[in-house]
């Protein structure tokens, strides 16, 4: 069910989400995208261009975070506008054949504005990794019921 | 390398369709670790009143990406893929994405500013779902911003 406009105001928490990274989700989020820069899945590649290591696509990290939204607003289609900066890139640990997580990157959500004319809510969004924001004005525009 | 000032306000029109499958879906909404039935339960999105399966928020990413390598490939534009960097993205949806809507993507290059050595390029992408004859819909329209780090930077 879509939230409707009159049981929100604006701060309200709609909560949070952890989302453990690994090398293998970044190989598959490449396959599924498209996106095959080897910065996101070759060591070498990466810190032969001046970077720390392997990194996320930032359209990884953008579009596993709006999940939070998506559960909140009970349907995908219900999200009509989303945006965000990236601010900082997400450092993937190479933890392959172990059980830890290479990144974890942790998500939370509140109510930013609400539009009653538009009946919509933006959610602004919080996300962080390694104690930094990765993204910036991160903001989703939900269609209420 | 010089990125060319000419790019601003060049276009590129529609090329090749986008066939937007059940099973691509699936799969793009594994890798953003999305668990929403709708993404993944014919019935489930059916449900909730869309035709078929509901593409992830930023499905459209895909079909954005393609007609900006237009850009990035051409030999015009002077573009190093090595050193770009993705600076900003946004995604409007004038309705969502649904398995089986037949994409195009005009592409607009509607920024290019000169930062330091390098330059920030804002590209648009009006995504289109293809209809009966010539008609088709608006469905999405991407906007992104990409940083072509000069030497150095």
């Amino acid at each position: 069910m879509r939230p409707s406009l009159t049981e929100l105001s604006p701060g309200q928490d709609i909560g949070n989400r952890t989302i453990e990274v690994t090398r293998t989700d970044l190989v598959k989020y490449a396959g599924a995208s498209g996106d095959f820069n080897p910065i996101h899945w070759n060591e070498a590649f990466a810190t032969s261009v001046e970077l720390p290591g392997v990194i996320a696509h930032g359209m990884f990290t953008m579009g596993s975070a709006v999940q939070l939204v998506t559960d909140w607003a009970g349907d995908p289609a219900a999200v009509v506008d989303f945006q965000t900066r990236f601010t900082k890139p997400v450092l993937v640990a190479d933890t392959t054949g172990t059980t830890e997580p290479g990144a974890t990157v942790e998500v939370s959500g509140i109510i930013g504005k609400l539009d009653a004319e538009a009946n919509t809510a933006r959610i602004d969004l919080t996300v962080v990794a390694a104690g930094q924001k990765v993204l910036m004005k991160a903001q989703a525009q939900v269609k209420l019921a | 390398m010089t990125i060319n000032p000419d790019l601003q306000g060049r276009s590129y029109p529609a090329a090749e369709v986008y066939d937007v499958g059940r099973e691509k879906i699936r799969e793009f909404a594994r890798a953003v670790k999305a668990t929403h039935a709708a993404h993944f339960d014919v019935e489930a999105a059916k449900a909730l009143g869309h035709r078929d399966l509901v593409a992830p928020p930023t499905f459209a990413i895909i079909i954005a990406q393609r007609a900006d390598a237009q850009l990035i490939e051409d030999p015009e534009a002077g573009i190093d893929f090595s050193r770009v960097v993705h600076a900003d993205q946004r995604f409007t949806h004038h309705r969502a994405i649904v398995a089986g809507d037949r994409l195009v993507a005009e592409l607009h290059v509607d920024g290019v500013r000169a930062m330091g050595g390098g330059a920030m390029i804002t590209t648009r992408s009006e995504i289109f779902a293809l209809g009966d004859g010539d008609s088709r819909e608006q469905v999405t329209t991407t906007t992104s911003s990409i940083l072509v780090r000069g030497e150095g930077q």
